[in-house]
């Protein structure tokens, strides 16, 4: 699956976000998926499924002001 | 909530609280969790500060070397309201899309912060000014989308009006550029801005936001009648910070029961404190 994550094109064995998030090492972290500009929330997670081209941002909270 | 600090021999009357778009705030200053030597430090000082609302950055997760430690190990989500900010964003598209990751991750959390925003739509990198019409047009759609938008702006009442106007449960113009620690450079334009969005409105909350550099900086906002003071790198960066968090909180307090007593008004010249009457000296001119 040809993805890009964050900006950087990766080659994914993942067909879904939550198997993404597996392979990523990133399950169970406190993470936002942005799939194609579009959030999917946690709940959904497990019934996105992924295509190849998918555009993601996967974020988190850091310190700010 | 009191205004009193530990030590005081008489208690200071109780004050009316904070209300940000219906939510009850227990301290009138707000804090970034930015630019921190470590988060210990950070989380110290945000315990100094006496802060109960602290603003987070939303930012890509790392895919490779992370080290494992996220601020939010550190970050008491419990105890505190987070409230995202759009930094880093240079349009309303953008800050929109930040917006809306960051209310799913505090969402996740269960966090009291996740219809919160603190909105920067910034119009570029080295003077870190608002974007007004974009800062605008993320506004309406914001609001539109249910967020309780808490908008950073300039010290500009026109904009600061046109923001309250758009819905923003706060606007929160900055008394000088972001981190210059330059303090409230235009006292005059947040006053006006401070009479405009309060006219019929005395509760519309108007927070200072940026520039800060010490703790008088704070008392000046709150003595000029802001509700309250979101600051980050004048307690971040100072020598000590634990102890500069101290300070501000000392200093909103000082603002604020300045402003609640009533300034003396200004004069040119001289009034005596001690009566004339009785005195046994010789008076020049009489």
């Amino acid at each position: 699956m040809k993805l890009t994550i964050n900006g950087q094109p990766q080659d994914v064995d993942a067909e879904r976000v939550d198997t993404l998030l597996e392979a990523l090492g990133m399950a169970g972290q406190s993470v936002a998926v942005e799939l194609n500009q579009d959030v999917v929330p946690k709940r959904q997670h497990a019934s996105t499924p992924l295509k190849d081209g998918d555009v993601l941002e996967l974020v988190t909270l850091v310190g700010g002001g | 909530m009191t205004t009193a600090t530990s030590g005081d021999p008489i208690a200071a009357p109780q004050d009316q609280p904070l209300i940000v778009g219906g939510k009850t705030l227990a301290s009138r200053l707000i804090v970034g969790t930015g630019k921190y030597k470590d988060y210990a430090q950070m989380q110290q000082a945000l315990d100094a500060s006496g802060a109960s609302v602290v603003t987070v950055a939303v930012r890509r997760e790392r895919l490779i070397d992370a080290d494992g430690k996220s601020m939010l190990d550190y970050l008491d989500t419990d105890k505190y309201t987070i409230l995202p900010n759009t930094a880093g964003c240079f349009t309303a598209d953008d800050a929109v899309r930040v917006a809306r990751l960051g209310r799913e991750i505090l969402d996740q959390l269960d966090n009291d912060g996740k219809d919160w925003v603190k909105l920067e739509v910034l119009n570029d990198k080295k003077t870190l000014l608002p974007d007004p019409v974009g800062t605008l047009e993320a506004t309406k759609t914001l609001v539109a989308d249910g967020f309780k938008v808490l908008c950073y702006t300039s010290d500009d009442p026109v904009m600061a009006a046109k923001l309250k106007d758009a819905g923003a449960a706060s606007v929160m113009p900055a008394g000088s550029p972001i981190g210059s620690g330059q303090g409230v450079l235009n006292p005059n334009a947040i006053t006006i801005i401070l009479e405009t969005l309060k006219d019929g409105d005395a509760d519309y909350p108007v927070i200072l936001d940026a520039g800060v550099g010490t703790a008088s900086d704070v008392t000046v906002a709150m003595e000029l009648g802001a509700d309250g003071v979101l600051l980050n790198t004048g307690i971040a960066h100072a020598q000590d910070p634990v102890v500069m968090a101290h300070a501000m909180r000392h200093a909103l307090d000082a603002g604020r029961l300045s402003y609640r007593a009533g300034r003396i008004p200004k004069k040119l010249y001289a009034t005596a404190s001690s009566p004339w009457d009785g005195v046994i000296s010789y008076i020049p001119g009489e």
